[in-house]
């Protein structure tokens, strides 16, 4: 345009729908009719200095934005860019032309100082942006990931929404629209700008538009749209009184009619008047698609950013490019689709889009197309084509020479606060979990493993393996600077950052035990907002694995992760719901996955019912709280867990506070009593399943002598009886003890092994010998000894040599009966049941 | 070539136990192409927008009230009337009892007006349901000729640009089922004893259902499959929609089989709707737990029929009122089809939902009982 022209019409306000393609299309076909001196765009000024960047070669949207509150970096906002936003594609053409481009929109350092000032009110930007589609960035911005803020931020829009009048959905219900969104595309993003002869018109249109609507409805109830709409005003002047009249202004359509307005420059500095400030900083972060996405929370607040750059790329023809992208897609998942294909889609889609009265073939009418015809009317492909076109998997990527992220900074400060210093010398850091700071120290380096930044290595605390000692190995790379840059994408602040990381990590991972050790990690790393996700992740894996053994190894992570919980003072009730029902689904598969298994995927199988079983036995307790002891044995007999049964202070009575856990380990020893009663169960689990019962003190020594009986008694194949036996006494775990204690089990041993055919024996003889040397020397050389004397004979009387030279023949019971009470007490046994002491000596003997 | 039609006559037509879609309907179908303005595809008795209506239901300009024949989403709707305007065939996939038959007997009965030019898919269909067949005696009199042709709805349909419909397409041979592939791809039906054809006049369009379950019995080959587009019906929305649909359906039932009257078992109802939904989503009804689906299809079907078997055991055997354990047994049955693998899922499901859930330890109870 020609100065006089510019003189006439005064500047050119671009009035867009945030994140519109077709706007980014009229927008640089406008700018490119009128040559503006200047190009003005709504959004913070701080970011003037940044823009120059946006031409970089390494810079590649989406992008965002981000201004954070110097002191409190959890104080953000973003204002997310895709290179089908206009304001992207008015900064790229000012750059490319050389004009200058600037920010007019109020100040970051007043919108971020808003927040705090009324913490409770409306985040600044949600106010959602005049074109009602927008709720771009600034709808971000309240969520700044400081803990409390997020919660109020977003829960807030939509009863904020209600309250203020939406425009466009007054316009699109004036036109005949149920659909806001709908309404737009259709009149103003669908057409494609060859059409349209007079570039301007649009804006023209919507500027009216917008203005009738202002005039209906006022501000709208948008409090803060005079402040910002004064100061764009006042920035607009500046910028007049610099360029003339040649200057172009880009923002969203709802703002166009108050920027023409006439008002004072005193009247609009009045308003700006005593403004609540705080010091910023900007800089440029990476964003994706899924994040301008509207489900994923940070949403730009459009559902479709995919289709969206799509129609902003494809030069013509959209809907054909766009179902043969589809179709291309689907054939790389080997899904059988032909060209004759993609056009009877083409043709459904455009009849489709004439059926329901809309001038092109919209979102809604291509996917209904791709369902009835590419997709055979499935839904599981068209998911597909949603995560990978729809919305896509565009990752974007920022120059190296941006500003550093707010996350260093967050960083650093927490790093003053804990006393931690990066060093670069490699050293190892003790920490007890019982101080504050230490507590601090463990769950910050938790945190960033999280993140990928490997500062600290947790390695195996030498001495003391109380569950409240932790041993780091702390070493500081340089490029580890660079994994907290990246690390930037996830948040301001390191707790913000794993948050967000480890609730992304949930959704992405696909094995359950990975999703228990995330859940792990969390609490660890001290994460209760990110644990809400990772159980909904966790429970919802565990419904859907039909492999029991994925979720017997999945159980201890998840059983140990409750007693962490319980020693830093975590609320783990959700983790304790979660691990319950795991453990039931446990008990209904295992019995049918138990049937019909070889020798390895037995051996497999009793490693996961010995995984089992601790569990079971250390959620019980958990679950319990101090209730814990009395049957305290059957713990005991895990390995390692003595430290667990110690915990429990135990009164030693039942108080039914955990009825339901009880009932766990109850139906966990039916589950045991039906796995030993099933003689499709491979021996070694029958056998492995009789013994935890009785040293659970289910089992009678008598019974348990009976069903060992039945198991070697000449009717079972001799491999079946070995693998029982290996089941019953083998591994370290005490089983040696067993037979040297109770003389009739050995005897049943002995007897049956005498009587194994010849032909049989050299197939047993491997299995018996793996059971027999796991023993440790002594009991192997006591079990030797009691069979050369002959088991079951030693009753006879005192006239046989002495097991042990130097010890009596028998044992004295009134002298050993001496030590009992000071068991009683370590065991804390007091007032328990005596039904059953025996066993209880048995387990902790163990 | 004589197609002998048989004109209704309007007693038969009072007589009927079930008339046709045009005939309950004639009066809304006469007003809809009354006030119909818009343009309709050739051979059409109303407009796209007009079917559309008279499926979804709605009030025309002077006040006629249209019912609604299918309750659901307005998309489906709205694609297979797209569909049929395209002139690509439609196929609608759906478990039992998802109201495929009706949508496909509506829309033939708006587009063209009659929906009985219809093929019912059986493993016995043969080729001549869908081409032609001989009248033997003309043939053997007079010879090969067009009067001893006897044809099929289909071929009828092409002849006369109507909508044919064929029923249950999956239960049809496959080599039987490939007779339509000329139909719809070449819109042709060529009689090579009479070195004749019959090419199809515009308006001629197919409609076919399928159970989507049973795609494994005569699973369309590619060929064919290509020359549909296909709409998944989906099953009811809500667990109130469905209840609806049981509770009317089973008193139907009931009173057809003069089962004695049972008090009021809505609360029984509603519960077998609960389970079944809940196994068949694969998640609880509070969208909070995620659960695995059995092998079976645990339709809406068979929801009416384990509740009316419950019904029998209640009036015949039990108290009079229809109660757990009444339905208990038939639930197992419906859902553990497969011994295995169900079973487990089935004793997962009672054990972590149902037996925590407030106001269900008789149904747990009873499950227990029959499951043991």
């Amino acid at each position: 345009m020609t100065d006089s022209a510019w003189a006439r019409t005064g500047p050119l306000l671009l009035g867009v729908r945030h994140h519109g393609p077709g706007s980014a299309r009229a927008v640089r076909a406008a700018l490119d009719a009128a040559r503006p001196k200047a190009v003005l765009i709504e959004g913070p000024p701080e970011a003037d200095a940044l823009i120059p960047l946006a031409a970089d070669p390494e810079m590649r949207p989406p992008v965002a934005l981000l201004a954070h509150a110097v002191d409190e970096p959890g104080r953000s906002a973003f204002w997310p860019l895709a290179d089908f936003s206009p304001e992207w594609v008015a900064v790229r053409w000012a750059l490319e032309h050389d004009v200058p481009a600037r920010f007019i929109d109020l100040p970051a350092t007043h919108t971020l100082a808003w927040e705090s000032v009324e913490a409770t009110a409306a985040a600044p930007g949600t106010d959602g942006d005049e074109a009602g589609a927008e709720g771009t960035a600034d709808g971000a911005d309240g969520t700044g990931e400081a803990d409390g803020d997020r919660r109020a931020a977003d829960a807030e829009p939509d009863a904020e929404r209600q309250l203020r009048v939406d425009p466009l959905a007054a316009l699109a219900e004036a036109a005949g629209y149920d659909d806001p969104e709908r309404w737009w595309e259709d009149v103003v993003e669908h057409r494609s700008g060859s059409a349209e002869r007079d570039v301007f018109a649009p804006f023209a249109a919507v500027e009216e538009a917008m203005g009738a609507l202002r005039e209906t409805y006022g501000g709208g109830g948008r409090d803060r749209d005079p402040v910002r709409e004064a100061h764009m005003r006042l920035r607009l002047r500046a910028a007049q009184r610099e360029f003339g009249d040649a200057v172009a202004v880009v923002c969203g359509a709802w703002h166009v009619p108050a920027l023409r307005a006439r008002s004072t420059v005193a009247a609009d500095r009045e308003l700006l008047k005593g403004l609540p400030k705080v010091k910023t900083d900007m800089t440029w972060v990476p964003w994706t698609n899924r994040r301008l996405a509207r489900a994923s929370g940070y949403g730009a607040g459009i559902d479709s950013p995919g289709w969206y750059g799509h129609l902003f790329r494809a030069p013509d023809r959209p809907v054909e490019r766009w179902l043969t992208k589809v179709a291309m897609l689907l054939r790389e998942e080997d899904r059988i689709v032909s060209s004759a294909h993609v056009i009877e889609a083409v043709r459904l889609a455009e009849t489709l889009a004439v059926m329901r009265g809309r001038p092109l073939p919209g979102l809604g009418e291509t996917t209904d197309a791709v369902r009835a015809v590419l997709c055979e009317g499935s839904d599981v492909p068209l998911a597909l084509v949603h995560d990978r076109l729809v919305v896509g998997d565009v990752l974007g990527e920022v120059p190296e020479s941006a500003p550093a992220v707010p996350l260093q900074r967050d960083l650093a400060r927490e790093q003053r606060r804990l006393r931690l210093k990066p060093e670069a010398l490699e050293r190892e850091l003790e920490l007890d979990l019982r101080k504050d700071i230490d507590a601090g120290r463990s769950r910050l380096l938790h945190r960033l493993r999280l993140l990928g930044v490997g500062w600290g290595e947790p390695v195996q605390s030498r001495g003391s393996t109380g569950t409240f000692r932790e041993t780091w190995r702390l070493c500081w790379e340089p490029e580890l600077s660079v994994r907290v840059a990246e690390a930037g994408v996830w948040g301001t602040t390191v707790d913000g950052a794993a948050t967000a990381r480890a609730e992304a990590d949930a959704v992405r991972v696909t094995a359950l035990a990975d999703v228990t050790a995330l859940a792990e990690h969390c609490l660890l790393a001290g994460l209760p907002e990110a644990l809400p996700v990772v159980m909904r992740v966790l429970a919802d894996r565990a419904a859907l694995d039909t492999d029991v053994g994925h979720l017997a190894q999945a159980l201890p992570a998840l059983v140990r992760s409750l007693r962490y919980g319980d020693v830093r003072s975590t609320d783990t009730g959700a983790l304790a719901e979660v691990a319950a029902g795991l453990a039931e689904r446990v008990f209904v598969g295992l019995p049918p996955a138990c049937a019909a298994l070889d020798a390895d995927a037995a051996e497999e199988m009793r490693g996961h019912v010995d995984a089992v079983h601790t569990a079971v036995g250390l959620l019980d307790e958990t679950g319990r709280g101090g209730t814990a002891t009395g049957t305290g044995a059957g713990t005991a007999t895990g390995k390692g867990t003595v430290a667990g049964s110690g915990t429990g202070t135990g009164t030693g009575t039942e108080n039914g506070s955990g009825s339901g856990d009880r009932g766990l380990r109850r139906r966990w020893r039916a589950v045991l009593r039906t796995l030993s009663g099933r003689d499709t169960v491979p021996g070694v689990l029958r056998g492995r399943a009789v013994r935890i019962l009785l040293d659970e003190g289910e089992l009678g020594a008598e019974e348990a002598a009976r069903l060992m009986g039945l198991v070697l008694s000449p009717g079972t194949p001799p491999a079946d009886a070995a693998a029982w036996i290996e089941g019953f006494v083998g591994g370290s775990g005490g089983g040696g003890m067993l037979l040297v204690h109770d003389e009739r089990l050995l005897g049943l041993v002995d007897a049956w092994l005498t009587g194994v055919p010849v032909e049989a024996f050299t197939d047993v003889l491997p299995l018996l010998r793996r059971t027999f040397s796991a023993y440790e020397p002594g009991v192997r050389r006591t079990l030797g000894e009691l069979v050369r004397r002959g088991p079951g004979e030693r009753p006879l009387g005192a006239g046989q040599t002495a097991a042990v030279p130097g010890f009596g023949a028998e044992t004295d019971t009134g002298r050993a009966d001496a030590v009992l009470p000071v068991l009683r007490l370590l065991l804390g046994l007091d007032g328990t049941d005596e039904k059953n002491p025996d066993n209880g000596l048995v387990g902790a003997g163990t | 070539m004589t197609v002998s039609v048989e004109p209704t006559d309007p007693t038969t037509t009072e007589r009927a136990l079930r008339p046709h879609a045009e005939d309950a309907f004639a009066d809304e179908l006469t007003a809809l192409a009354a006030q119909d303005d818009r343009p309709r595809p050739a051979r059409w008795k109303l407009s796209p927008w007009a079917v559309a209506t008279y499926l979804l239901g709605g009030t025309l300009p002077d006040g006629t009230v249209i019912t609604p024949k299918y309750v659901g989403p307005r998309r489906i709707v709205e694609v297979a009337v797209t569909t049929l305007a395209t002139d690509r065939a439609l196929l609608l996939l759906g478990v039992p009892g998802t109201a495929k038959t009706w949508v496909s007997e509506h829309l033939a009965a708006a587009v063209s007006g009659d929906s009985t030019l219809l093929v019912q898919g059986t493993a016995g269909t043969p080729e001549e349901a869908i081409r032609y067949g001989w009248n033997y005696a003309q043939l053997l009199a007079h010879g090969p000729s067009r009067d001893a042709l006897v044809p099929s709805p289909v071929m009828r349909a092409m002849a006369e640009g109507m909508t044919a419909r064929v029923e249950e397409l999956t239960r049809i041979p496959a080599d039987v089922q490939d007779t339509l592939i000329t139909i719809l791809s070449e819109k042709t039906l060529p009689i090579p004893e009479l070195g004749q054809e019959v090419q199809a006049v515009r308006g001629f369009n197919l409609i076919a259902t399928a159970n989507d379950r049973d795609r494994g019995v005569n699973d369309l080959s590619s060929a064919l499959r290509r020359r549909f587009n296909t709409v998944v019906l989906p099953l009811p929305e809500s667990a109130d929609a469905e209840v609806d649909i049981v509770a009317r359906r089973v008193d139907q039932l009931g009173r057809s089989l003069d089962l004695p009257a049972v008090p009021d078992g809505i609360a029984e109802i509603r519960r077998v709707v609960t389970v079944f939904r809940e196994l068949r989503d694969g998640i609880t009804a509070d969208g909070r737990t995620k659960l695995k689906s059995p092998s079976g299809t645990l339709s809406t079907a068979e929801a009416i029929s384990v509740v009316t078997n419950g019904l029998a055991l209640a009036a015949h055997f039990g108290d009079g009122v229809l109660r757990a354990g009444d339905v208990a047994a038939g639930i197992l049955g419906a859902v553990v089809r497969d011994p295995a693998a169900d079973r487990v899922i089935w004793q997962e499901y009672l054990e972590t939902v149902v037996r925590e859930r407030d106001g269900w330890k008789d149904f747990y109870r009873a499950c227990r009982e029959v499951s043991a």
